[in-house]
């Protein structure tokens, strides 16, 4: 589905049905140098069970049109501005890592409008080492196979996502190095910088805690190389967070897309009374 | 992981795709002789039909123990998957299958496997699908056969049986420059002596009957995606590639690049030329190709270490004449070898042996170690004369192209004493001298 926002083409898949603004809508935020597509049982699940599904490409990523924007909060007014786009009035919000980070703020924006919160693999501050940035900076090919060996915790996650037969470390690698090549060929510059960079800086989780007013569920990792559970404690505290912790690491659809799914289901379901389109209202 | 890096080659052949069995503690891989598998509920059921959950439904589509093959291949390979298949043949027509229909045409090398020549020379033309065969080589001629309906290129790391070493970065550029991709059957050089997508292929395919099972004891393929092509770009530019770019009514009318960007070529390929052709691989034969694939690197070091030392010989042999080994500085594509095989060029290669063919008889009738058959990459050492078997079909002119005479002999060195495979092959070479005397 193509949307315009703030006068750019945006791009949110659907889960495989045709997106219904009547329904309760759940909306997919995926995470630092990734797309939709890490998201795809999750959003074709939800899509199949009553709700409809708006799986984001965040600008610079896929195929919505960048540059990329400088921070978790201008990407929060950016869905925000994409659900209008939508007919969206309320949703639920499930994001991953970066992504979990522009949940959080739309979450704080939309108020009594979000349904429910969901974070996954999430930590705060969401700190990133110096010696990465660097690496994405000067390195970024070198980052990207940084990144993606401390995403994961085994060679063998089963099964695997999106079915047997993938290879999660070459899957992972591949989606970045397109997405790293696809900006800079654009001409925006270098999004794996970009995306870690914002993790990084971003400093708002516990402004923006105190002003979400939904049930919120954490699903973390308990290998988790990147954003450690304990790094979600106090951020968890505030938000009063259900948690659902999964024997896997970052890359927690990848490892465990069944549990993922599963977390979701029993958090999401059933959905709750349809959202009114702003048309309507 | 621990640390920053990749693990390496070993560790992977090891490990990828495979952990101790969670149910039994088994160690080694099971075999899953299981046509299906149980849903735990009817949504549960629904769920895996529509990918919203992953999961196994039948052994045609996948089964546990090909899902540890198809993940350490393509682990291996630096992909993003992989599926097995029932033969080498059944992956290149999986391949070709999932990207080209009726009106479609493939730019091939003429250097190839005498039954991929066969499927391209004779087959596909039964359903729509042309094939322009050019030196592997010649880019102008590469360049010059592509065409508006061109779906595919496609060559052999080495071609089969004079070794022409596929220059694989110039031949990908080129196919990337016309939004095409490149198909590249990697059977004679294993993921140890190269990494195709690590020179610009886009697609691997193995008969994994050769050295990755490496005992001559089954009969299985595997196709691998580097996940680096991108299929809208290329549809965007030239309207191919709907197969995945457009919505599928044969399944839930997906439209495969949205459902996962570097996943959609496997994704119905799968769906789709698996679910419907069926050429699957059983779960045993995954068995017996992932025992090969544990020792693949130290078998490939002893090949190659074999195979030297019996180039060195015959080199030196007044009965023998060219050699085609691309280690040797006599072959064209000695430079290029260099570059993109510096671990070594396989233990597959031939010669044209002196005399006629009463002595090319002698000769094979008077091995006592190397096997006469039809296959390669066997623990074993084996021998053809390929203008009588594999490549009977072609004339003298297609023969001629693919660079065989009536005197080639194709050997594949395997893993005996080499001591035992040189004086054999002396023995031999003594008997069609005399032969050719009498």
């Amino acid at each position: 589905m193509r949307l315009t926002v703030d006068g750019r083409e945006a791009y949110a898949y659907t889960g495989g049905k045709t997106f219904d603004p009547a329904l309760p809508c759940v909306v997919f935020i995926h995470g630092a140098m990734h797309d939709q597509s890490v998201l795809s049982l999750e959003s074709r699940y939800f899509a199949h069970h009553g709700y409809g599904v708006l799986a984001l490409n965040l600008p610079g990523h896929g195929r919505s049109a960048g540059p990329a924007l400088p921070s978790a909060e201008a990407l929060a007014d950016w869905v925000v501005a994409l659900l209008a786009a939508a007919g969206v009035e309320r949703c639920a919000l499930v994001g991953h890592s970066m992504g979990s980070l522009i949940a959080l703020e739309t979450a704080a924006r939309l108020g009594d409008r979000a349904t429910r919160l969901v974070m996954v693999g999430t930590a705060f501050p969401m700190k990133v080492s110096a010696a990465l940035l660097d690496a994405g900076l000067n390195q970024p090919l070198r980052a990207i196979d940084i990144c993606n060996v401390l995403s994961h915790s085994t060679l063998a996650p089963k099964p695997s996502n999106p079915g047997p037969g993938t290879w999660p470390f070459g899957a992972n690698r591949a989606l970045m190095r397109r997405l790293q090549s696809g900006y800079g060929a654009a001409g925006h510059g270098n999004l794996f910088h970009h995306d870690f960079s914002l993790c990084d800086r971003y400093c708002g989780a516990m402004e923006a805690a105190e002003r979400v007013r939904c049930p919120v569920l954490f699903i973390l990792g308990d290998k988790d190389a990147m954003t450690p559970p304990k790094g979600a404690q106090a951020l968890g505290q505030v938000l009063r967070a259900e948690l659902v912790r999964l024997p896997v690491g970052h890359a927690l659809m990848s490892e465990a897309p069944n549990g993922v799914v599963e977390a979701l289901r029993r958090f999401l379901l059933p959905p709750p009374a349809a959202g009114v389109p702003l048309a309507a209202a | 992981m621990a640390g920053s890096s990749d693990p390496g080659f070993d560790t992977l052949a090891l490990h990828a795709g495979a952990a101790p069995d969670p149910a039994t503690g088994a160690r080694a891989v099971p075999i899953h002789l299981s046509t299906s598998f149980v849903f735990d509920s009817t949504d549960h059921a629904a769920a895996l039909f529509n990918l919203e959950r992953s999961g196994h439904v039948y052994s045609r589509i996948s089964n546990p123990t090909n899902a540890v093959l198809e993940e350490r291949t393509a682990a291996l390979e630096g992909g993003v998957g992989a599926i097995a298949t029932a033969s080498g043949q059944a992956a290149l027509h999986l391949a070709i299958a999932t990207l080209a229909g009726s009106g479609s045409h493939i730019v091939s090398s003429s250097a190839l496997y005498g039954g991929s020549h066969n499927l391209l020379s004779y087959t596909l033309p039964r359903f729509g699908i042309e094939t322009t065969f050019v030196p592997p080589n010649d880019i102008d001629a590469w360049r010059a056969a592509i065409r508006p309906d061109t779906k595919l290129l496609f060559g052999e790391t080495l071609g089969n049986p004079g070794l022409d070493v596929l220059d694989i970065p110039t031949v990908s550029a080129l196919a990337h420059e016309n939004g095409l991709p490149l198909l590249v059957d990697s059977t004679f050089t294993t993921p140890y002596l190269m990494r195709p997508f690590e020179h610009g292929a886009d697609l691997v395919y193995h008969s994994a009957t050769k050295f990755l099972s490496g005992h001559g004891t089954v009969i299985g393929g595997v196709l691998v995606d580097s996940g680096m092509f991108d299929w809208e770009a290329a549809h965007a530019k030239s309207g191919r590639y709907a197969e995945l770019t457009q919505p599928y009514a044969g399944f839930h009318d997906m439209v495969f690049t949205e459902e996962n960007t570097v996943g959609a070529f496997l994704l119905r390929a799968r769906r789709e030329g698996l679910r419907d052709f069926g050429a699957c691989m059983s779960p045993q034969t995954a068995w017996l190709i992932l025992q090969g694939i544990e020792t693949l690197s130290l078998r490939m070091q002893r090949h190659v270490g074999n195979t030297r030392k019996v180039v060195e010989f015959l080199s030196k042999h007044a009965m023998v004449g060219d050699i085609a080994y691309p280690e040797l500085e006599s072959h064209a594509g000695h430079a290029l070898a260099k570059r993109l095989l510096p671990r070594g060029c396989g233990s597959v290669f031939s010669f044209n042996l002196k005399g006629d063919r009463q002595g090319g008889r002698a000769f094979i009738e008077a091995l006592r170690i190397f096997s006469h058959l039809a296959n390669v990459g066997d623990c074993r050492s084996l021998v053809i004369h390929p203008a009588s078997t594999t490549h009977f079909r072609m004339d003298d002119a297609a023969l001629a192209q693919a660079g065989i005479t009536q005197g080639t002999i194709r050997l594949s060195i395997g893993l005996e004493e080499p001591e035992d495979l040189i004086d054999d092959l002396g023995r031999a070479l003594k008997a069609a001298a005399k032969a050719g005397l009498q």
